[in-house]
């Protein structure tokens, strides 16, 4: 069992947990996760990233936005309670040296698994921009915890309701334009990761991205995590999550995330009218 | 091979009036028929997720008892990987005392429940028996599997089920990697001898392959559930949610975490795909991906398990062992109405137990011998929509004695499908190895091991199971297990020696 120690809403529907798990705040390290399940026989396993560790409390930190039936669910746990199983740390820690210049991009939910990863190139003696974007003001997260980080914190909403108007990659095409980083790392929805690609490609900026994928047991035994990595077969729990951005067959990797979309969608309805949360409300 | 159910157990019946409780000549134990299995009626089972061999009753199990010559060799003992007395038990299992029966098993088996249902019987103990020999078919051999499972069943319902005798505490403290038949008897038998064990499982489920991959239509959970209690109420601690080489390395628990021993049981569960076009298509799934949704998961249960399952109507299954079937079969449950075997050479040459290719037929599975798949297509979403398949004529024997399929040019053609399974084998996880400095495997990333000790090139760390032998059967890590147990107590003693 592992025991909530605290829980915070972030925004309408972003959630931070904190968990005593300490063998896996022993063992973390930038850019690991962990999979859980809630207990049962019935529980789904979902994948989050390890947001923050605290190796003396053993405690780790989870940031998730609560966008289906299982992180909905969680989303309904308070301190006190536990989560049956917590499995991790997970994947290959990202590789982090001393290389000058990183930009950090930032999507939505995705500036969570960003953290602990701008804070050791942080610590490695990088320089270190961060570019944060999200749909709109609410959805904007631990912007405290970037800044204190950030030599520069650029925040980016896509209806202009705080910070810039605009895409990520907006910024992060005008800092690889005058800045010319040494490298630049995207963790957020696919889709933003493929055009932060597509933003860094004319400039061959080394660009490494954290892939999200179906996931069952993060151990390398069912295959359904695997992506296309310049053509080969790649399990993303045991050879990544991080890869070469430039080398993700990004079409296929959105196809497969949509596998499940006409059941997911059906237990989607059925958990808000299970939880009396309105459509469109969460 | 459709048969009632009342009718075996009547002509059972009949026969026991007629042998019971009299000396019989070989001659007449030769002429008693096979008992064949009690099942689930097919069109029935495909609507469930229950056993599908019911098991003897006890005039069958006396009956076939019957059968067995007690030859002096006894032959089939030496096709039983654990050796177990067969003869000696069958011939309590006669006598109707299933209590003796079943302790001669547990001479040389922990899990007969288990084996007794998903040994390969027909290629091992069966193979060699004498009966089956004299009738010219291996068919009519004694069915010892069934034998053992009345016994063993037998013993869960009526024994006490007795919690074996542990020694007086060692203090020494030995871990056992992943929790399959290899780790449970490897675990059973170091807790035996007074060691402090804990069990290390990746999953949030005890059990190995013996409850992610094999469905419960064959092996019911609560028949493991049934064995990890006992390991626990031995004092066991089993630690799930623990991945060795992550959680936690190799070295960290031999050095920081005080472990005198290890063992290590991580099995084979590395799925192995074709490397043909379209295999990252939507509705392509490794077999242990569609067998993990459906037996750890529950996915089969829609009211209640909060994994989705993908929706197929036609489902292709590449291979033709154990793995395949089950795959084609949990198809077959889940709702898809034609399902398909695709297996390159015919049905002699396929691995997986006849049984369980008779079970698949009766329900439906088609079997397409002679084809391989080349590429598979999708629709505009990415979806699965057409397999194409080349047909093969049999040619020289390979490597394996078995005949290789051969390609025919040209003879591709377009079949509609949905879904593919693809269940062509399981390499294994090379997460331990990666991880470990000094632990020697061979070319296929399997353990290497000492043949008769099962020790690893790391001092005090021991292997068995299908990290060891590649993809191989229950029994064969159950002994693995055991093995590797016995040389563990002997190299813990001589620890004590040495102060
Ligand atoms: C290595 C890794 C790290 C992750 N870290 C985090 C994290 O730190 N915080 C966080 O909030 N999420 C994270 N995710 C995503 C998270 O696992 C999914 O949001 C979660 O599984 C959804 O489960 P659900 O049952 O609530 O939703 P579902 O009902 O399964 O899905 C609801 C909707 O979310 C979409 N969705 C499902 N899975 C994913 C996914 N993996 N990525 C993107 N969209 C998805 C579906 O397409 C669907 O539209 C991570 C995923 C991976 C693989
Ligand atoms: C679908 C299917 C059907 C089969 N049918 C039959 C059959 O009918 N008859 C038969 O005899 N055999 C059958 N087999 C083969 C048989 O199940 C295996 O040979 C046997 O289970 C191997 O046992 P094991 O103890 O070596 O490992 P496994 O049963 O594979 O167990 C290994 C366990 O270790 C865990 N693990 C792995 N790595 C780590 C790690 N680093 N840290 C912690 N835990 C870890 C895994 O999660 C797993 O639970 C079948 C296999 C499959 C997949
Ligand atoms: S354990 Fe398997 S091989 Fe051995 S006697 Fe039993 S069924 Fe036969
Ligand atoms: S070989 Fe067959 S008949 Fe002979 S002892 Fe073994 S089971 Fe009985
Ligand atoms: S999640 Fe199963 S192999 Fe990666």
């Amino acid at each position: 069992m592992f025991k909530i120690l605290a829980k915070e809403k972030l925004s309408p529907e972003v959630f931070r947990m904190v968990l005593l798990a300490p063998n896996i705040a022993r063992e973390r390290k930038a850019g690991q996760f962990i999979i859980l399940q809630q207990g049962g026989d019935y529980s789904e396993r979902i994948p989050l990233t390890i947001a923050d560790a605290d190796s003396d409390a053993g405690s780790i930190t989870i940031i998730f936005q609560a966008v289906g039936e299982t992180t909905h669910q969680l989303a309904t746990l308070e301190p006190g309670e536990s989560i049956a199983n917590v499995l991790g740390p997970l994947g290959q820690p990202t590789h982090i040296e001393k290389y000058g210049k990183v930009v950090c991009v930032g999507g939505g939910v995705g500036v969570a698994p960003m953290h602990p990863i701008a804070q050791a190139m942080k610590k490695a003696g990088n320089e270190v921009k961060i570019i944060m974007g999200a749909r709109n003001k609410s959805l904007i997260v631990m912007e405290k915890e970037m800044a204190a980080i950030a030599d520069e914190l650029i925040i980016c909403t896509d209806d202009g309701s705080y910070g810039r108007k605009s895409l990520v990659t907006e910024p992060l095409k005008e800092l690889c334009e005058t800045w010319k980083p040494d490298l630049v790392v995207a963790i957020g929805p696919p889709i933003m990761m493929k055009f932060c690609t597509a933003t860094t490609r004319p400039f061959n900026v080394p660009t490494m991205v954290s892939l999200n994928t179906i996931m069952i047991d993060g151990t390398g035994m069912c295959g359904g995590c695997r992506v296309s990595i310049n053509g080969k077969v790649k399990f993303v729990c045991v050879d990544g999550p991080e890869f070469d951005a430039f080398a993700v067959d990004w079409d296929n990797l959105m196809m497969r995330l949509g596998t499940y979309k006409p059941q997911e969608q059906d237990a989607h309805h059925k958990c808000h009218v299970g939880l009396q949360i309105k459509e469109g409300e969460a | 091979m459709v048969h009632d159910n009342e009718q075996l157990e009547f002509q059972a019946q009949e026969l026991l009036a007629r042998y019971k409780g009299r000396p019989l000549t070989n001659k007449e134990r030769l002429a008693i028929p096979v008992q064949d299995m009690p099942t689930q009626k097919a069109d029935e089972r495909v609507l469930n997720m229950s056993e599908v061999a019911l098991g003897y009753t006890e005039a069958q199990v006396q009956v076939e008892s019957f059968r067995c010559l007690q030859c002096a060799n006894a032959p089939c003992v030496k096709g039983c990987p654990v050796r177990i007395d067969i003869p000696r038990f069958i011939a309590k299992a006669a006598e109707g005392d299933y209590a003796a029966s079943v302790a001669v098993i547990k001479e040389s088996s922990m899990l007969p429940s288990i084996c007794g249902r998903v040994c390969p019987q027909e290629s091992q103990c069966q193979e060699f028996c004498t009966v089956g020999r004299s009738l010219k078919t291996v068919d009519k051999a004694v069915s010892i599997g069934r034998i053992e499972r009345y016994v063993a069943d037998w013993e869960s319902v009526h024994g006490q089920r007795s919690i074996p005798e542990i020694a007086a505490p060692t203090g020494y403290k030995v871990g056992v990697v992943g929790s399959g038949p290899a780790s449970m008897t490897a675990a059973a038998d170091l807790r035996r001898a007074g060691h402090e064990v804990v069990m290390f499982e990746a999953l949030h489920k005890a059990g190995g392959v013996l409850v992610y991959g094999i469905p419960e239509f064959r092996l019911p959970k609560r028949i493991v559930q049934d064995e990890l209690d006992t390991l626990l109420s031995m004092g066991v601690h089993i630690e799930r949610n623990f991945l060795v080489g992550r959680t936690a390395k190799l070295s960290d628990l031999m050095e920081r975490e005080g472990f005198d021993a290890l063992f290590i049981g991580s099995g084979a569960g590395l799925p192995k795909f074709l490397d043909i076009e379209g295999e990252n298509l939507i509705g392509v799934f490794s077999a242990n991906e569609y067998l993990t949704r459906s037996n750890l998961m529950k996915a089969y249960d829609r009211n209640k398990a909060g994994t989705p399952l993908y929706g197929s109507h036609k489902v292709a299954v590449f291979g033709g062992g154990n793995v395949a079937m089950d795959a084609a079969r949990t198809a077959r449950r889940l709702g898809a109405e034609e399902v398909s075997i695709i297996y390159r050479r015919t049905e002699d040459e396929m691995p997986a137990r006849k049984e369980e290719v008779g079970h698949a037929k009766e329900e439906g599975v088609r079997f397409l011998y002679l084809h391989a798949p080349t590429r598979i297509l999708g629709d505009e979403k990415g979806r699965v929509a057409k397999v194409e398949l080349i047909s093969c004529v049999l040619g020289e024997p390979d490597a394996s004695g078995r005949r290789s399929p051969v390609e025919i040019p040209g003879s591709e053609a377009l079949h509609e499908f949905d879904t593919v399974i693809v269940a062509i084998g399981n390499a294994s996880n090379p997460l331990i190895e990666k991880t470990t400095k000094g632990l020697d495997v061979n070319r296929r990333g399997n353990i290497i091991v000492d043949e008769e000790t099962c020790a690893t090139s790391m001092k005090g760390v021991y292997a068995g199971g299908d990290i060891v032998l590649g993809a191989a059967t229950v029994i064969l890590a159950m002994g693995q297990g055991r093995k590797a147990a016995k040389a563990m107590n002997e190299y813990l003693a001589t620890l004590g020696e040495d102060g």
